[in-house]
């Protein structure tokens, strides 16, 4: 075998090898995974603030294992599936060094209660917060720079990632001792008596039962694409007027490298339409303000052979990324205005 | 003839195991403890470094204080190269919507976001040779984000 082969087989174990080995720096792997929404300090923000020293000690160290591998599917926090045993555990150890003393342990002992009275109890005391059926707080924890009454969102617990990360004995505690900091209150407080407690935590187990699997996505193609029969110069007139059409506006047109060549020698068959409507634009970003990344609308037009070619992103495609179930939605309703203008410009 | 026909293939292979031991995110995110002028500055100059040239940057601030937000300091930067731009769009079509690579940047309090997608999540079979540019992106996107968060 010649030797440039072996060069390059050795370049590639050069590169790979770092991407197979585990990090086990805790703080550096907090940095990078888990800043960015639960703040430096885990102070909050997007996500739970995890410093919080009654969440600390309110929680088990598998707790946090299942939640950093199971995410809260539709609810933001993702399922980090990428990483190794010992960088969660780094990651854990890290967390708890912002809370000297040892958290709660829990047996894995199943609670058996009235899961009909536990759901009476519910409707009154806990869906004001948690949502009917458990669905959670309003909103799915991104507040980024709005204003933010409460430190947390009240958790939705018919979620499958929070259903498979707590267990009975930790929700126990949490109704009888609530978790200061944050609205939760002691129930035992409140009135309630320990077998009321049991049932209200077999009705929240419960909820294991009618937890609905989140829709996939996995076969979607990331773009929305399709050949037009006019030259390029008709087909973005076209496309135009199909925005408009769908109540957008045209914001600006350019061509795919401008700004990346001098002016005047930009690739003239290759053009963007930006556009935008302010009121979808609105809603998104009360959603999620990450949305940045579907920003502006934009469809591409190009030319290559005499053909045109009429090219979108696929918000559908790009929604998992967020896994926000309500963005989701809004998503569906982009990928079909995406659709219509895409299909009214090449037919 | 047969010798560059090998090297493709090598070549093709190492960017394919590459991908393969890549493990993908959703997104790409930092926080930095900068205001949002200081790391704008600081996103455009690493941009810069990096060897790219940012082609645009959108504002994206109408009516945010309408829905709610306290800040409109929100923008979508825009970063490529003359040869990537004009490489990717000729051979791989799936890319073309999502060139020029871009990275949201806002204000978070006293903080600033950075949010990108993960370049490797578009990764497509039928174009294994678009694998290079998105492991470059990646590992680029990587390196800003990085380079912002530990900027004080």
């Amino acid at each position: 075998m010649p030797q440039k082969y072996y060069l390059l087989i050795s370049l590639f174990f050069l590169f790979a090898s770092p991407l197979v080995q585990a990090n086990t720096n805790g703080e550096q792997l907090y940095t990078t995974h888990c800043s960015a929404c639960h703040g430096a300090n885990g102070n909050g923000g997007v996500g739970v603030p995890l410093a919080l020293p009654d969440f600390q000690y309110g929680v088990t160290n598998d707790y946090l294992k299942e939640t950093i591998r199971h995410g809260r599917p539709g609810r933001i926090m993702p399922a980090f599936t990428s990483l190794k045993n010992n960088e969660v555990k780094a990651i854990i150890k890290h967390l708890r060094s912002w809370a000297p003393g040892k958290p709660f342990k829990y047996s894995n002992k199943k609670i058996k209660g009235n899961i009909k009275h536990g759901k009476q109890l519910y409707a009154k005391n806990c869906a004001a917060c948690h949502g009917a059926n458990g669905k959670g707080g309003e909103g799915t924890g991104v507040t980024f720079s709005r204003p933010r009454n409460l430190p947390v969102i009240a958790p939705a617990l018919n979620n499958s990632g929070f259903l498979a990360s707590a267990p009975d004995l930790m929700i126990k505690t949490v109704l009888m001792n609530g978790r200061e900091g944050t609205p939760m209150l002691s129930f035992l407080k409140q009135g309630f008596s320990e077998k009321d407690i049991d049932d209200v935590v077999s009705y929240v187990r419960s909820f294991e039962k009618t937890v609905v699997s989140k829709k996939t996505r996995e076969n979607v193609n990331p773009i929305i694409s399709y050949e037009s029969p006019y030259p390029l110069k008709e087909t973005l007139a076209i496309i135009k007027k199909a925005i408009i059409g769908k109540n957008f506006r045209i914001i600006r047109q350019q061509y795919l490298n401008q700004g990346l060549v001098e002016k005047g020698k930009e690739n003239k068959k290759q053009v963007m339409i930006y556009f935008c409507n302010f009121n979808f634009l609105n809603r998104a970003l009360a959603i999620d303000p990450r949305v940045g990344l579907f920003l502006p609308c934009r469809i591409t037009a190009v030319e290559k052979n005499g053909k045109v070619t009429v090219t979108s992103i696929n918000p559908l495609y790009m929604s998992r990324f967020f896994n926000n179930a309500k963005l989701e939605k809004l998503c569906d309703e982009m990928h079909q205005v995406y659709v219509d203008i895409v299909e009214e410009s090449t037919f | 003839m047969k010798t560059n026909m090998m090297i493709k293939i090598i070549v093709g292979l190492i960017l394919s195991l590459l991908i393969a031991t890549t493990q993908a995110e959703e997104l790409l995110m930092a926080r930095t403890k900068q205001s949002f002028p200081e790391a704008m500055l600081k996103l455009q100059e690493t941009i810069l470094k990096l060897g790219y040239k940012v082609s645009r940057i959108q504002r994206i601030d109408i009516g945010l204080t309408k829905s709610g937000y306290e800040t409109d300091k929100y923008r979508i930067v825009f970063f490529s190269t003359e040869k990537e731009v004009a490489e990717v769009s000729k051979k791989y079509p799936h890319l073309v919507p999502y060139i020029p690579w871009k990275i949201a940047i806002f204000a978070e309090q006293q903080d600033t976001l950075l949010v990108s997608a993960d370049p490797i999540q578009f990764s497509n079979k039928k174009y294994p040779g678009a694998d290079k540019y998105l492991l470059k992106w990646k590992k680029d996107t990587q390196n800003i984000m990085q380079i912002l968060r530990q900027s004080e």
